[in-house]
């Protein structure tokens, strides 16, 4: 009996010892290198696979980083600007220090302000396939359509559409800027604008292309694209193309000069 | 035994109720708004100014490039502005107003305006495409395709057969039936004009057998002869788009885009098209009116007026009594692929068959429930697609598959959704899918 024991006890280690060394070869011989960099950038990411950066994802985010040796051409805005540093030292190359951003919807129509249109839209709730069909439930075909499709795609929960208002409305604080939403908005609104101070920034809630009458007489608070803004404004910061305002984030310095002398109120400025 | 096409299709209610009425002319407009695009293609570029004063069928904007068409004065007056009005769908787009200067109406002078039947026709292929490209007339049976293009196919393709649309198998609309009727000499001379265009010996006219006095009509006209047939077929939709006409009527089979009828051999005309087509070549008249059927269930008088482009919709709802008390949705055109207009001051255009009003019950959507895998809407898609699989691919986004499974061959004719007892919205997705399926193909396309 306890031959038997012994014997089996031999044969296993042997076996054992064997097979363990031939892995130990096999994995020595045909070793997949890869750089640990790529872990460690991964693990700074937010890891919301949000997409912004027209990546399928972090992981795909950070090879690509390493395989390059630079952040060049690699936006992450959903990356803190402490993360951002981390990583660049990783790499070891100076990260390009961008500005924080966070979305904004160019629509400042409410159920209140904008006008219904005489047709009921009573299609497939989904803005995309409502954008196709026409100008929707409201007058004005250039605004916020409200059936969340930036809702839907938004991987940290920022956007909701108001009840209320029946336009969709970003929580500044939880969003990113990662630009999911931008490119799901078939109509444009939602746009990424600098966080240039911390938590101020300004532009046109607007996106009415039509002429100061008709874009008036669907909504009281659209762009009528007057110009008085930019005659107003010191900095040379406002230009109007297609009967619409618009401001240029890098000339203007938060006045709020034009917010106040706007006869429609379709500036917004965010305090 | 009358014919059909092979795949597909559903047997719809025709409610053709304005079908006994005689077309009637609606006067022209005080005010007549006229759309730079109403045809496939790009946009005509305008040849008057405001304050210009044009007369009935002054050209007032050219189709400057191939795939484009003019557009002609349908009033006699002064142009008011060039600004953007409101279109079928919502949007505003750019047009020329012209107000109208009154009763005593004056007429370019090379137009006849008599109602004697021409039936001579002694100008060669390329004077008649030529006639034809100026009197801007597209294809009226809604598509707005440029009609001279259709007359001038591809090198490689060998036309043999004209086959002219009389079908009209939408519900409510009547107004090709009508004109078939009334204008039925006008309408053969236009097919003989059609023939010498197109250098073919044989032409077809497909028609329904819910218009039995057209078929008997026409089998009167063509009677001993053998290079045009009227060819009976049997009631169903979508039998007037034009792949399951040709199939319907030779067997012949369209290939997936982008190959177009004429790679069968065979060039497809409505027989509204036909009329205009007769009126430019042997009239000199222009593509300035057309026949509309305003309809629904509940119009006090449902009927068929011949308008002016330009006329706002509310004045042709006015003549057929107003709209009626439950009335959810005005459609410019038919039920089935008509779209909803968002207010009636829009204008007539060319490409306007209908104004059909559908009450709430008919028109209001029911609750979507899960599908039930039937394969209804496959049975009942006349291009053999699978609607509900193309559906499900506009919601995972996953474009490359829809577009092996044959999306951009979809002519949105609505069979699918029609037919689904789940009420699903198969077409609002499969519209999507197309829309994203075509613009990648598109973007591709420009890169190479």
């Amino acid at each position: 009996m306890p031959q038997v024991i012994v014997l089996s006890l031999i044969l296993l280690g042997s076996i054992g010892l064997i097979v363990g060394l031939i892995l130990f070869f096999v994995s020595k011989a045909f070793a997949v290198e890869t750089d640990q960099r790529i872990a460690r950038i991964e693990s700074l990411l937010p890891n919301a696979n949000c997409g912004g950066c027209g990546l399928p994802g972090c992981s795909a985010y950070a090879a690509k980083a390493v395989e390059q040796g630079s952040l060049d051409g690699l936006v992450c805005n959903a990356c803190t600007a402490e993360n951002r540093q981390l990583i660049a030292s990783i790499l070891g190359s100076d990260a390009e220090i961008l500005d924080e951003q966070v979305a904004v919807l160019r629509c400042n129509g409410t159920c209140s302000n904008r006008v219904a249109s005489q047709a009921e839209y009573d299609g497939t709730k989904t803005c995309a396939i409502a954008n196709m069909s026409g100008a929707g439930q409201w007058l004005c075909s250039y605004g916020c359509l409200g059936y969340g499709d930036c809702t839907n795609v938004c991987s940290f929960g920022a956007i909701t559409v108001d009840a209320e208002s029946g336009v969709a409305s970003v929580n500044p604080d939880v969003c990113t800027g990662c630009g999911a939403c931008v490119k799901s908005c078939p109509r444009g609104l939602l746009m990424l604008a600098p966080k240039t101070k911390p938590q101020k920034r300004i532009w046109v809630a607007c996106a009415n292309r039509d002429k100061g009458p008709v874009a008036r007489k669907s909504c009281s608070v659209a762009c009528i694209g007057c110009g008085k803004c930019a005659k107003d404004c010191s900095f040379n910061a406002i230009t109007i193309s297609d009967n619409l305002a618009w401001i240029n984030p890098k000339k203007c310095f938060l006045c709020g000069k034009c917010v106040e002398n706007c006869p429609t109120k379709a500036i917004k400025l965010f305090e | 035994m009358s014919r059909t096409f092979a795949i597909g299709g559903v047997d719809i209610k025709d409610y053709k109720l304005s079908c006994n009425k005689a077309i009637e002319t609606l006067p022209s407009p005080a005010l007549a708004f006229f759309p730079l695009s109403q045809h496939i293609g790009a946009p005509a570029v305008p040849v008057v100014a405001v304050g210009d004063s044009v007369k009935v069928g002054t050209l007032i904007a050219r189709g400057e490039s191939v795939m484009s068409a003019s557009i002609h004065s349908s009033v006699c007056g002064v142009v008011k502005k060039i600004d953007a009005v409101q279109s079928v769908n919502g949007t505003n787009v750019p047009a020329i107003v012209i107000e109208s200067s009154g009763d005593a109406e004056e007429w370019e002078s090379e137009i006849d305006r008599s109602a004697d039947v021409i039936s001579e026709c002694a100008l060669s292929a390329e004077q008649i495409v030529d006639r034809i490209r100026n009197a801007g007339i597209v294809g009226l049976g809604g598509a707005c395709f440029p009609t001279h293009v259709k007359l001038v196919p591809p090198k490689d393709c060998k036309i043999d057969s004209l086959i002219i649309n009389g079908v009209e198998c939408e519900p409510f609309l009547t107004a090709d039936h009508r004109l078939m009727l009334e204008h039925s000499a006008e309408i053969v001379v236009g097919i003989e004009i059609l023939k010498k265009a197109l250098d073919v010996n044989i032409a077809y006219l497909g028609i329904e057998s819910n218009k039995k006095d057209a078929i008997v009509l026409y089998d009167r006209l063509f009677s001993g002869r053998k290079d045009i047939k009227v060819v009976k077929l049997k009631k169903k939709y979508p039998q007037g788009g034009e792949k399951q006409l040709i199939d319907a009527v030779l067997g012949r089979r369209v290939p997936n885009p982008p190959a177009l009828p004429a790679n069968v051999g065979v060039v497809v005309e409505n027989v509204a098209t036909v009329y205009a087509v007769y009126q430019a070549v042997q009239k000199n008249h222009p593509l300035i009116d057309r026949v509309v059927t305003v309809s629904g269930t509940d119009v006090q008088n449902p009927c068929n007026l011949l308008v002016r482009l330009g006329t706002p919709v509310s004045q042709l709802i006015e003549k057929a009594g107003g709209v009626p008390q439950d009335t959810a949705k005005i459609l410019h055109g038919g039920p089935m692929m008509g779209k909803v207009i968002q207010s009636t001051d829009i204008a007539v255009t060319k490409g306007t068959g209908g104004i059909v009003m559908l009450t709430v019950e008919q028109s209001k959507r029911k609750p979507e429930m899960n599908c039930v895998r039937c394969a209804k809407c496959v049975e009942a898609c006349p291009m053999g697609l699978e609607p509900y699989l193309l559906a499900r691919c506009a919601k995972e986004q996953n474009w490359d598959y829809a577009a092996e499974c044959g999306i951009m061959s979809c002519i949105e004719c609505g069979c699918c959704q029609s037919t689904c007892p789940s009420m699903r919205p198969l077409l609002d997705w499969v519209r999507y899918t197309k829309s994203k399926v075509g613009a990648i193909i598109r973007e591709r396309n420009n890169k190479k």
